[in-house]
């Protein structure tokens, strides 16, 4: 146990701890979001498994279903007029069964349009809950009766939410939940009548894999099986690839650690060499003096793996709670996987980075203590270096498992590193440069710094790389959002409005324009599938997996005359009035990217059942944050003028309070109102979210560059109480000699803040007008910080790591060394 | 345990005196306490006209800055400077605004004028202990004490060392308080005092 005073051992347990500590931290996080994903998406459902049919589903299926221990529970869908006195609403009845929903909540509250609370059951018999638009477009309130069909019922409730509402733009009606045992009293189901009928499962995994395969087997043909897994699986790998992101980041801080692993491994050797030496002249073989080695450092392993893993979760769980408000459910408790992760981590960091060093331990030649000079034979460039590098690319795959992924990241690590290290090393040369002109403890400090080139440049890079991160992210936190908002006219549409009935567009424009909004255009818009590129039907396209989605969805068509301020044609041509009725058609750039279509490819549409083929007239760059309605897909007049739709608006529009939204409801009752403020709020917290918990992974990076510090420290700590000594001789008072070490420290934070800021700005600039296109201007508060915080760390950090050296008395010093 | 044993001397200004005896007899403990860097545990010493005891490790250091020389058996030059910024280094410790010149012309002294640039890795031993010389009389210390100042050094160059050593003495006039083993280097002194298990013989 004495080799612990001499310091080693505790950096390197410490080195070890921060980066267990850093990967399971993110690991329990990405692990417990994953488990909250998985349950939340089956929300969509509301249901593991769904069955649906247009024709009722007989009982056999929810038989088996309680034979094998599966929930089951029936749900009627279809759409009606619903009455309140003279006022009626076109409206989707959702009938339920007990049990109802299988998966997620329904909220509900005694007020239309306020935030709900989790509902105990379903609507009982005899009554009904609308939801907030129902009772607007009808004038209604919780006490009202509805007249639905033959029946009439009593709202208890205002439906808030429904777990499986379906799709947003999707939804031609308000919707009302309801008794299924109420329905045959309504009357509402004749024959022809157009209803969905659905069986909802649920259940443990397991056992709802084996009733899906039964049910595949067994069902009708008319009857569609939806599976959650395919329902989310958007959000799924959205996560899946943010959780991926953030462990990435995390190994930011473990290869950092990995270095100040190795450095503390050195020197532990370093100052072993001697006593293994004449271990050796003693009797002691080689074998025995690594096995002891190994011993120890394996019980450093454990410790560090325990300890790590413990920090880990602390730091998952304030995460989380910082994060608070991007979940809207409790995340499930983590399995115990990431504690396996640490411990292999510790092990892994152990055997690349320490081991080849501990190898020299035991090729020490005894004849050591007769010349002092001799040291182990020097290693293989390939033994002392290899081990270091598979660590790191293994731990780089497990994170990644992804051989693409894999090779962007660790070349774009070398580089960066590179880079880094090359910035460092010439900061460092200038540093050097520059000390005849500074007094006698400022010269000492930065000669120093020069002197012990490679550990200045490695902890420059080391500490810049946390902080120019940490900044960076703070710049797009803040600078960026505030610019893009600023960039956007005060008189910004801020509402839109789908669903409009075609004969009530003038009205609706007439009664907005009365209250006071500016309207925007007012387009057409009409559902319709891809389903061949150039005859090639869309199954078979070779798209990459984004794109197949997007075309195999339902699209929104419009047809324009005019061009569109915000739009501008970037290849082929508009039409002109020659070519109405033409079937030409006009993409959005991004359209055009995920499906790789050029001018004069011809694109079939499936549109209320006719085909309607078109070639590609023109692709359009569109300014979607002018938020006028833009769609990607619009045709030329004259191609599907008659086709059925609705239309769509948006308008800058400040009602006086929620009244006057609900006349409008009340006025248009099929009309759906998106509030953008609403939704860019939405979206600006999550972004800012987002980029707390990357930069809280990545203040594990600063840590690690400070462990980093230490070992350096910590490697010279001999050589500097000898200097310190040396001055003290000299007539240096005590002073003189702190000012010399706190010299080097400020100017090696100062040096490392610099190469941050540097750094930070340029990605900044960047990040804004490439990434965002948002104009960037210098931010003197990303320097200040860098060079100011760099240098107050270091400084810091530094100092109390060689405060005891300061403070020894010269004598024993010199004498030890004479 | 005691290193030093009742030990009374007076040293003169401008003598040159040599401390000599086996080894472990107390001599550079001896050494230590006349420099200040190591205070008895009873007794009074005066250096350069100061009460040494009297002082705190501070006052002891600026006394050190403005009266005294080293030279070492080790040569303890500092790695990161170079030699010319070595010389400088008790200089400016002393607040002279001369530092630069007057190092160069110290070296210059030592004959190591055109090395001035060079790190002490990039020179021999004695070059290394002449840079040590031209920085412990580039002050004009009114002492210079000297731990075995030729014991790393071989035969050869230590005499030329030695002989320099003694020659900027004579020009400077510096007390000089030098330890070694060496009797030939003893010889040149003007006194000798003989030491054995921490008294003065």
């Amino acid at each position: 146990m004495r080799e612990w005073r001499s310091g080693e051992l505790g950096v390197l347990l410490l080195a070890l701890t921060i980066a267990v500590a850093s990967l399971t931290g993110v690991g329990f996080l990405v692990n417990r979001i994953g488990a909250a994903v998985d349950l939340q998406a089956t929300e969509v459902l509301a249901a593991d498994v769904r069955l649906g049919s247009p024709q009722p589903i007989s009982q056999v299926p929810l038989d088996e279903a309680a034979r094998r221990g599966v929930r089951a529970t029936r749900s009627t869908r279809l759409l009606s007029v619903v009455f309140q006195g003279d006022q009626s609403q076109l409206t989707n009845i959702h009938a339920v069964s007990p049990g109802y929903p299988l998966r997620g909540h329904v909220l509900v509250a005694n007020a239309p349009f306020v935030k709900g609370e989790v509902a105990a059951g379903i609507p009982p018999s005899g009554e009904v809950w609308p939801d907030s638009r129902l009772l607007a477009a009808t004038g209604g309130k919780v006490g009202s009766m509805l007249a639905i069909g033959a029946a009439t019922f009593r709202v208890s409730h205002v439906l808030i939410s429904l777990p499986d509402q379906g799709g947003t733009f999707a939804d031609l009606a308000p919707s009302l939940l309801m008794n299924m045992q109420d329905l045959p009293a309504t009357q509402l189901i004749q024959p022809g009548s157009r209803v969905s009928y659905s069986v909802l499962f649920a259940g443990d995994r397991g056992r709802i894999d084996d009733f899906k395969s039964w049910l595949l087997l067994n069902k009708k043909p008319a009857e569609r099986l939806r599976d959650i897994r395919d329902a989310s699986p958007q959000i799924k790998s959205a996560t899946e690839r943010a959780g991926r992101f953030l462990s990435l980041a995390s190994l930011v801080s473990v290869l950092l650690c990995a270095i100040a692993v190795a450095m503390s491994a050195r020197r532990y050797v370093h100052r072993r060499l001697d006593v293994v030496a004449l271990m050796k002249t003693l009797g002691a073989t080689s074998g025995f003096t690594l096995s002891v080695s190994l011993l120890q450092l394996l019980a450093i392993a454990c410790v560090a793996a325990i300890a790590g893993s413990g920090v880990g979760f602390l730091a998952q769980e304030w995460l989380l709670r910082a994060l608070r408000g991007l979940f809207n459910t409790e995340l499930p408790p983590a399995n115990l996987l990431p504690l396996v992760l640490g411990f292999m981590t510790a092990i892994a960091l152990l055997v690349g980075f320490a081991l080849p060093s501990l190898l020299q331990l035991a090729r020490v030649p005894a004849m050591r203590v007769l010349r002092r000079d001799v040291g182990p034979a020097p290693m293989l460039v390939l033994l002392a270096f290899g081990p270091a590098v598979a660590v790191i690319a293994f731990l780089i795959w497990w994170v990644v498992r992804d051989a693409k992924l894999f090779l962007d990241f660790s070349s774009g690590l070398a580089g960066f590193v590179t880079l880094l290290a090359g910035a460092g090393w010439l900061l460092v040369h200038l540093a050097g440069r520059l000390r005849g002109s500074v007094g006698v403890a400022w010269r000492y400090g930065v000669a120093n710094l020069s002197r012990r080139r490679a550990e200045s440049v490695l902890q420059i890079v080391a500490f810049g790389t946390g902080i120019m991160v940490l900044l960076l992210l703070s710049i797009v936190r803040n600078h960026v959002q505030d610019s893009w908002r600023h960039s956007l006219p005060e008189d910004l549409p801020n509402y839109f409005f789908i669903n409009i009935p075609p004969t009530e567009r003038e009205a609706f424009v007439d009664f907005l324009k009365a209250r006071g909004a500016q309207t925007s255009r007012v387009l057409p818009m009409i559902r319709g599938r891809l389903t061949a590129i150039n005859d090639r039907p869309i199954e078979g396209a070779q798209s990459a997996g984004d794109g197949e989605n997007f075309a195999a969805r339902e699209q929104n068509l419009t047809w324009e005359s005019e061009l569109g301020a915000d739009n501008s044609v970037v290849e082929g041509r508009w039409w002109t009035r020659a070519d109405f009725g033409k079937p030409l058609v006009s993409l959005a750039t991004e359209f055009q990217d995920s499906l790789h279509v050029r001018v004069g490819d011809r694109l079939t549409f499936d549109i209320a059942g006719e085909s309607v083929t078109a070639t590609v007239g023109s692709i359009r760059k569109v300014k979607w944050d002018s938020f006028q309605p833009n769609f990607f897909i619009v045709f030329a007049p004259g191609v599907i003028d008659n086709t059925a739709g609705t239309y769509m608006t948006s308008a800058y529009f400040r009602p006086a309070g929620a009244s006057s939204l609900a006349q409008l409801a009340r006025r248009f009752p099929s009309v759906s109102i998106f509030d953008i403020d609403d939704l860019l709020a939405r979206v600006r917290s999550v972004v800012d979210k987002a980029v707390l918990a990357v930069q809280s992974v990545f203040v594990f990076t600063v840590f690690a560059g400070l462990t980093v510090l230490l070992a350096a420290v910590q490697s010279s700590r001999d050589e500097r109480r000898f200097e310190s000594a040396m001055l003290r001789t000299l007539g240096a008072s005590r002073s003189v000699v702190l000012q010399g070490v706190l010299a080097e420290f400020t100017v090696l934070g100062l040096l490392s803040g610099l190469l941050a800021s540097v750094g930070a700005s340029i990605a900044g600039y960047f990040v804004a007008t490439r990434v965002l296109e948002l104009p960037y201007g210098f931010d003197p508060s990303v320097w200040a910080w860098g060079l100011m915080g760099g240098a107050l760390l270091v400084v810091l950090s530094g100092w109390l790591a060689t405060r005891s050296v300061v403070n020894q008395p010269p004598l024993t010093t010199l004498r030890a060394n004479a | 345990m005691t290193i030093v044993d009742d030990v009374s001397l007076d040293i003169a200004a401008g003598e040159s005196v040599a401390v000599v005896g086996a080894s472990g007899a107390g001599k550079s403990t001896l050494l230590a306490l006349l420099a200040g860097l190591d205070t008895p545990t009873s007794g009074k010493i005066w250096l350069a006209g100061a009460d040494l005891t009297a002082l705190d490790e501070d006052g002891r250091a600026r006394l050190r800055a403005q009266r005294v020389g080293f030279v070492f058996q080790a040569f303890h030059l500092v790695p990161a400077l170079t030699a010319l910024e070595n010389v400088m280094l008790p200089l400016e410790l002393a607040g002279r605004g001369d530092a630069r010149s007057a190092a160069i012309e110290a070296l210059e002294r030592v004959g190591l004028g055109r090395r001035i640039g060079h790190y002490p890795r990039q020179l021999s031993g004695g070059e290394q202990q002449r840079v040590a010389l031209a920085r412990a009389f580039v002050t004009a210390p009114a002492v210079l004490f000297a731990d075995e100042p030729t014991g790393n050094l071989d035969t050869v160059t230590g005499e030329r060392v030695g002989a320099l050593l003694f020659e900027l003495n004579a020009q400077t006039r510096t007390t000089l308080v030098l330890v070694t083993h060496e009797d030939k280097l003893a010889a040149r002194c003007q006194h000798t005092l003989h030491m054995d298990a921490g008294r003065l013989l």
